[in-house]
């Protein structure tokens, strides 16, 4: 496979970081799979990426001498100087439209917000600078950017700080979303976005910086990629299929898991890409299933599961068996008590019982 | 005028001899009285550059940047000497000549298309503030960087986009400049290096300053030979808006190669810039951030023209940015479809009367740089040069319908495949980088 011819020939010419160090030789005596975290992934993919193309520069604040927020970005400073890896002021507005002219003149910018909260204050650069130019210049001007940063709701952070904005930003077109769940998707699909020619909103989640997956030596691969616009099969099932991205995949399987005792064979869809939303798979799955329950953490108006819900209905309606199932946050800006929070945030039991009364079960 | 430690306001017009022995002095700050500001006759051709003050900040060091007027005042009295007093030659001044009557020329016609309905939507005309667009435009080089708002057109043209691409943008032609996809308030071309063409006010001057790190970022990572410069053109409205400032303190905290173009027309849409300001003098605010700031009148080419040579040659030598604020004056409306019943027709008058075409027309014949029958020869060929692409542009095909869905994306199939119809990350040649992994 190119990856491991690669891989050996980097591996002799390499003054790669130490992770990558270590993950050489730990691939060496194991053969089984490694567990990496999700922050692990991603500072690997950036470091890759920003070794293998000088036009790659991360900028955010924080992102330098404080090693990153959420330690994303921890050690590029060392290795790449403060050139390429830019602590900002606190100006998300003047940072993202810096990022975004250095775009159109060709460089490849990674734009991290602390939160896509504050991606608010730069929204108009996100989509009136970067998603829009290349159609308004028709096709003169491409923007190779990447937003990243933690979205959706961590743990007591209250409601200016747990908004999810994956249906905001998957409504524009001209951008591409992306929900990574796992090291694997974080990895491949970080890759991805950032050598992608337009501009990409990676919605990242903080709860799962710290959770560690098994990745296999070819996802360890410097050359490794995921398609954009591809989601993927987590679990294989029969009888209802339920699609989630980012954190709410994790539940999902849970879930999916306790239906099984229960005799329900549940598909969990991880959506991966939210624009262009995979609805090829998405329909592939609801005609062999019948059955439909979307998932999401952010609000239910006009949310991620309500286009998914449209697009069965346009495409598969004669195949539905039962109403699609839409679980989402609450519709209330999240709350700080912890037990409200917790009933603001869809939780397994409730993926279990939506998945029961989508398969005419419930009690 | 000179002070000592903290820096004094005078307020009154300053002398102009005072200024001059003044300006050598580099520890010296000066400010200028704000009765000045406004346009009145005496006092219009005052020219200040402003020094942040030296003591306060210990280690940052001033400079000194703009050519005071004096210099320009001192060779428009002796106007009647020899040629190398002048401050340009026969060519360039033709070539002034050319650009603005071609800015004034584009926008009365567009202003006739509109109203014989070829064009529509939002057209925002420039007539009335070519002075600030020649003067700055044609001191760039064709690989420098122009960055604009709704009011775009002569930006455009100046930079080099040809009259008639314009022209069938406007109409929405598939010939235009950007396919017809943009349309009046969003010129963009890579190959003229015209970066827009922005609707909302600020948006255009972070990425004007993203197209300048650009420069910076060639030269220190790259190890290019790269002295591009980027001007951003905005108006006195912008000045009130957070992006502006934010983007005054990172141009001047990473010392960036741009120059932040102020054309204060003294109106927003029917918002006197003096009504929505709590200090009106916009030049001001860039020693606030370490930057210099310089008032100049954007009526006079030649003016404009001297302060952008040292403002570029600041920012191509790498010494950082600086704030020019133009005073200038817009003789239409905000649009087309603005009725322009609140501005006072004195005022109109009163900048009438400094029509910077009619100023410089009036320089190049008495200094006998061209002849009247040179002058009429260029404004013929403009006007010929105008026709043929109205002409262009109604004759050209509007886009096709399958143009709807393209452009999208960069990616020719999106998402993520490539021309050969594999996924984009699967090419092996897709790592291929400079840098061993």
């Amino acid at each position: 496979m190119l990856g491991i011819i690669r891989q050996r020939a980097a591996s002799k010419v390499s003054h790669a970081s130490s992770l990558e160090q270590g993950i050489r030789t730990l691939r060496a005596f194991s053969s089984s799979a490694k567990q990496m975290t999700v922050r692990d992934a991603l500072n690997s993919a950036l470091d890759e990426e920003m070794s293998a193309d000088p036009k790659v520069f991360v900028m955010g604040e924080e992102v330098g001498e404080y090693q990153g927020a959420y330690k994303i970005t921890k050690g590029l400073l060392d290795k790449y100087g403060p050139e390429r890896v830019i602590d900002t002021p606190i100006t998300e507005a003047g940072f993202a439209g810096i990022g975004v002219g250095a775009a159109y003149y060709g460089l490849r910018p990674v734009i991290e917000f602390m939160t896509f909260n504050f991606s608010m204050q730069a929204i108009d650069h996100i989509i009136n600078s970067a998603a829009k130019s290349n159609y308004m210049s028709a096709g003169q001007i491409s923007v190779p950017i990447v937003f990243r940063g933690p979205n959706g709701a961590a743990a007591g952070v209250g409601a200016q700080h747990s908004q999810c904005y994956a249906a905001w930003y998957a409504s524009c077109p001209g951008l591409k979303v992306l929900a990574p769940y796992s090291s694997e998707d974080a990895r491949g699909l970080l890759k991805a976005a950032i050598r992608d020619p337009d501009p990409v909103v990676f919605l990242e989640n903080e709860l799962l910086y710290g959770e560690s997956f098994p990745v296999s030596a070819e996802v360890l691969d410097s050359s490794f990629c995921l398609p954009i616009g591809k989601a993927k099969i987590e679990r294989e099932g029969k009888d209802v299929t339920i699609t989630a991205f980012s954190k709410m995949v994790g539940y999902a399987l849970q879930a999916a898991e306790i239906l099984a005792k229960e005799g329900i064979s549940a598909e969990v869809i991880n959506l991966r890409s939210i624009r262009p939303l995979d609805r090829s798979t998405i329909n592939t799955s609801v005609r062999k299933t019948n059955r439909l329950v979307t998932l999401e953490e952010g609000f239910p108006q006009h949310g991620v599961g309500a286009e998914i819900c449209a697009t069965v209905v346009e495409d598969s309606f004669e195949y539905l068996d039962a109403p699609v199932e839409r679980i989402s946050g609450a519709d209330v800006p999240m709350p700080y008590a912890a037990n409200l929070e917790r009933m603001a945030v869809p939780q397994v039991e409730d993926i279990v019982r939506a998945a029961k009364r989508a398969c005419y079960r419930s009690s | 005028m000179a002070c000592s430690a903290t820096p004094k306001i005078v307020h009154g017009p300053l002398p102009t001899n005072s200024l001059r022995s003044a300006e050598k002095s580099d520890s010296s700050c000066k400010f200028m009285g704000p009765s000045s500001f406004f346009g009145s006759k005496s006092l219009n051709k005052k020219l200040f550059s402003v020094n942040k003050a030296v003591s306060s900040v210990g280690h940052r060091s001033a400079a000194v940047v703009a050519v005071s007027s004096d210099v320009v005042k001192e060779k428009k009295l002796k106007s009647s000497s020899s040629l190398s007093n002048l401050l340009i030659t026969r060519e360039e001044g033709l070539v002034l000549y050319e650009d603005m009557i071609l800015g004034r020329a584009f926008e009365d016609m567009c202003a006739q298309m509109y109203y014989r309905g070829k064009m529509f939507g939002f057209v925002h005309l420039y007539n009335g503030q070519e002075a600030v667009s020649t003067g700055f435009i044609k001191l760039l080089k064709k690989e420098d960087c122009v960055v604009s708002t709704y009011r775009d057109h002569v930006h455009a043209l100046s930079k080099g986009v040809p009259a008639r691409q314009v022209m069938s943008e406007l109409f929405g032609k598939t010939t235009g400049c950007c396919r017809g996809q943009g349309g009046s308030m969003h010129m963009f071309s890579k190959e003229h290096n015209v970066l827009g063409g922005f609707a909302f006010i600020g948006e255009g001057i972070p990425v004007a300053t993203g197209a300048a790190f650009t420069s910076k970022y060639k030269r220190e990572v790259f190890k290019e030979d790269c002295d591009e410069v980027t001007l951003a053109f905005f108006g006195d409205g912008t000045c009130n808006n957070g992006q502006f400032f934010e983007c005054l303190n990172m141009a001047a905290l990473w010392k960036l190669p741009i120059v932040f173009v102020v054309e204060n027309n003294l109106w927003a849409i029917g918002m006197s810039h003096l009504r929505s300001t709590s200090d009106p003098e916009i030049w001001k605010k860039g020693p606030a951030f370490g930057m210099p700031g310089v008032h100049v009148d954007g009526m006079d080419v030649l003016k404009v023209r001297e302060v952008a040579k040292e403002a570029v040659g600041r920012a191509r030598r790498g010494e950082g940015p600086t704030l020019v604020e133009c005073e200038t004056y817009r003789f239409r409306g905000h649009s087309l479809a603005d009725p322009d019943e609140l501005r006072d027709p004195a005022e109109k008058a009163h900048y009438a009367t400094r029509d910077p075409i009619a100023a410089l027309k009036k320089y190049i014949l008495e200094n006998n740089l061209a002849s009247e029958a040179d002058l009429k020869a260029i404004e013929k060929k403009i006007d010929e040069e105008l026709e043929e692409a109205v002409e262009f542009a109604e004759e050209s095909p509007v886009p096709a319908r399958s143009q709807l869905l393209e452009n999208v994306f960069a990616d020719p199939k999106g998402f993520g495949i490539g021309p050969d119809g594999r996924y984009r990350c699967e090419d092996p040649k897709f790592t291929e980088g400079t840098a061993q992994v």
